[in-house]
C-alpha cells in the first residue's frame, strides 16, 4: 500500500498531470509518424528537422514572437525545402538536410550567444521541459495528434502506396509529390509541438525507436502502425513516472525507457525479428 | 472484339537534360494485344514505358491514352523493397485508394481472394511478401495490378532477375491472362525466354527499329540495328532462337544448331 501511494505521489501535482498528458500524446504522435520516418529511410530528416526548428524557436524567443508561429513557419519551410531539394536531386538528400538544418541550428546558437536573456527558452527547446508545459502546449499537441491521426486514417492507403511503391503509385494516379509534402508538413508540425516536451536533441529517438521496435514484432504495415504509437505512448508514460522517482531528466528517461523496450524486444524476439530491423534503412 | 487503340505515342521524344533517351517514336497498343518492347540496355525501353504511363514528360511529340482507361503497372522485382512490412493482402488493398479507410471491406476481401486464387496464390493472403517464392512474388504484383481492374497491364522487365522456372511461370501466367482478354504491354531484354513467345514485338534503340511478329522482328538485320552487333538467328519448331554468342565461323554456328536440336530433343 505504501508503494502504491508512493507511485501515485507525482499525480498530486498539476504540473505533473499536464506533463504526463503532453508526454503521452507526444509519444503516440511521434510513434505514428515514426512508422513513415523509419520505412522511408527519413530518420536523418527527422533528426535534421528538429535542429532546423531550433533556429526558428531561438528567433521567436529573441524577437518575442509566439513560439508556435515563429518556429512553426520556420519548421514547415525547412521541411518543404529539404523535401524539394532532395526530390529534385539538386544535392544528395543527406547534403541537403545537412546544409539546411545545420545552418538553421547554427543561427539559433548565434542568437543564443548574442541575446543571453533568451537562454532559458532556448534550453527548454533543446533539452525539453515537460514539467513546464502549459495548457496551450497541451491544446497544441492534442490538436496536432488528432489531425495527424485523422490524416493517417483517411489517407491510409495512399500513404501506404506512396511509401511502399512511389513509382507505381504515381502511375496509378496517386499524387506522390503532394503526399511527400504532406508528410514533411506533419513531421515539421509534430516536431514543433513535441520539442518542448522531449527536447530537440532527443526527438528523433522518439520518432525512430518505437517504430523500429514495432517493426521487429510484426510483418504487417497496419499492425506496425497500431503498435508504434502504443510503444511511443508507453515509453513516455513509464519514462515520466521513472523520471519523477529517480529525479532524472524527463526527456532523457523517456528515451532510455524506449531504448530499453527496443533492446528487450531485440533480445527476446529471435533471429528473424532482428533481421527485420536490420533491413530498415538509415537507422 | 473491340480493337480500339488504348495507348498511342506519336513522334515521341524523351530527354533527360541534354541526353536524349528516345527520339521520334510512334507506336500504339490496341485492346487485347500482347506487345513486348525489346532493345538493349539504354535503348529507351523504360523511358518509353514511363512516357506511356505518364511518369515522364515528352520533350516533343505526344502520348495519348484512351478516355478513362486504367493502367495496372507491375514493377521490376528488383525494384521492390522486400523487407517492407507488408502482407500479400495489404499489397492488393493499397490500390483501392478511393476507399481510404484502412480496413478492407467484405466485398474487397472476396475480390482479393478471387484474384489471388486465379493467379495460384490462394491461402497466401496473410504471408509477408518476402516469404514467397520468386514466381509467387512476381504473381503478387500482377495480382495487385489486376485487382485494380486495369485496361492495360504494363510490366517492366518481368523476367529480370528471376530464375528459369520463375520465367516459365511468368510466361504461362501472362499468356493465360492474354487469352482471357487482358491487354498486356511489357519491356524485356529476354529475347528467347520471353520476347520470341509474344505475338508482337517493338524493337527500339532510341527509335523504333521494327514493329511486328517475332518472325518479322527477330531477324539478323533488325537485331543488328537494334543491338548494334551481329546476332545469329536459328529457327526451331517455327520459333526464332537468337544466339547471342559471337560465332566466328559457319562451322561453329552449325555446332550451335546441332546443340540446340539436341537440347530441344531432350527437353521434348
Amino acid at each position: 500500500m505504501i508503494v502504491a501511494v508512493d507511485l501515485l505521489a507525482p499525480y498530486d501535482f498539476a504540473f505533473f498531470q499536464r506533463g504526463m498528458v503532453a508526454a503521452t500524446l507526444a509519444g503516440a504522435l511521434c510513434g505514428v509518424l515514426g512508422v513513415f520516418v523509419v520505412l522511408r529511410g527519413m530518420s536523418y530528416i527527422g533528426h535534421g528537422l528538429s535542429h532546423a526548428v531550433f533556429g526558428g524557436a531561438a528567433a521567436s524567443a529573441v524577437m518575442s514572437i509566439n513560439f508556435f508561429v515563429g518556429a512553426g513557419i520556420w519548421g514547415v519551410v525547412s521541411g518543404v525545402l529539404i523535401g524539394r531539394i532532395a526530390r529534385q536531386k539538386i544535392l544528395g538528400a543527406d547534403a541537403a538536410i545537412g546544409i539546411v538544418t545545420t545552418a538553421s541550428f547554427a543561427g539559433g546558437i548565434a542568437l543564443l550567444n548574442r541575446y543571453g536573456q533568451a537562454r532559458k527558452s532556448i534550453e527548454a527547446v533543446l533539452f525539453g521541459s515537460v514539467l513546464g508545459v502549459s495548457w496551450l502546449d497541451i491544446i497544441a499537441i492534442t490538436a496536432v495528434t488528432l489531425a495527424v491521426f485523422a490524416v493517417v486514417l483517411l489517407a491510409y492507403r495512399s500513404l501506404l502506396y506512396a511509401t511502399f511503391d512511389p513509382q507505381v503509385a504515381a502511375v496509378s494516379g496517386e499524387r506522390v509529390a503532394f503526399i511527400e509534402v504532406m508528410l514533411m508538413v506533419m513531421l515539421s508540425v509534430t516536431i514543433l509541438v513535441t520539442m518542448r516536451v522531449i527536447g530537440t536533441l532527443l526527438i528523433s529517438a522518439l520518432l525512430v525507436i518505437p517504430a523500429a521496435t514495432a517493426r521487429m514484432i510484426t510483418n504487417s504495415f497496419g499492425r506496425m502502425l497500431l503498435l508504434s504509437p502504443v510503444f511511443g505512448a508507453l515509453s513516455c508514460l513509464v519514462g515520466m513516472n521513472l523520471s519523477y522517482h529517480l529525479d532524472t531528466s524527463a526527456g532523457a528517461t523517456i528515451i532510455l525507457v524506449a531504448a530499453a523496450g527496443f533492446t528487450t524486444t531485440y533480445v527476446l524476439a529471435g533471429r528473424r525479428a532482428r533481421l527485420r530491423v536490420a533491413s530498415l534503412h538509415h537507422i | 472484339m473491340n480493337h480500339e487503340i488504348l495507348l498511342r505515342c506519336d513522334a515521341l521524344t524523351v530527354a533527360y537534360g541534354a541526353s536524349i533517351a528516345l527520339e521520334n517514336v510512334t507506336m500504339h497498343v490496341r485492346r487485347g494485344e500482347f506487345v513486348g518492347i525489346v532493345g538493349p540496355s539504354g535503348s529507351g525501353k523504360t523511358s518509353l514505358l514511363r512516357a506511356l504511363t505518364g511518369t515522364v514528360r515528352a520533350a516533343r511529340g505526344s502520348v495519348e491514352l484512351a478516355n478513362g482507361i486504367r493502367l495496372g503497372y507491375v514493377p521490376q522485382v528488383e525494384s521492390v523493397d522486400w523487407n517492407f512490412p507488408i502482407t500479400v493482402r495489404e499489397v492488393l488493398a493499397m490500390t483501392r485508394t478511393k476507399r481510404r479507410w484502412p480496413t478492407i471491406t467484405e466485398e474487397e476481401r472476396a475480390e482479393a481472394t478471387a484474384v489471388l486464387a486465379d493467379l495460384g496464390l490462394a491461402g497466401l493472403e496473410d504471408r509477408h511478401i518476402r516469404e514467397l517464392s520468386g514466381g509467387q512474388q512476381q504473381r503478387v504484383f500482377v495480382a495487385r495490378a489486376m485487382f485494380a481492374k486495369p485496361d492495360v497491364l504494363v510490366l517492366d522487365e518481368p523476367t529480370s532477375g528471376v530464375d528459369v522456372r520463375t520465367r516459365h511461370e511468368i510466361l504461362h501466367l501472362l499468356r493465360d491472362l492474354h487469352s482471357k482478354g487482358s491487354t498486356i504491354l511489357l519491356t524485356t531484354h529476354d529475347l528467347n525466354g520471353l520476347a520470341s513467345h509474344l505475338p508482337r514485338l517493338v524493337c527500339i534503340n532510341r527509335e523504333v527499329v521494327a514493329d511486328g511478329s517475332p518472325r518479322e522482328t527477330l531477324i539478323p538485320e533488325v537485331l543488328e540495328r537494334t543491338y548494334g552487333a551481329p546476332l545469329h538467328v536459328l529457327e526451331h519448331g517455327g520459333m526464332p532462337i537468337v544466339l547471342d554468342h559471337d560465332y566466328e565461323s559457319s562451322e561453329s554456328l552449325r555446332d550451335a544448331e546441332r546443340d540446340l536440336r539436341r537440347i530441344r530433343g531432350t527437353s521434348s
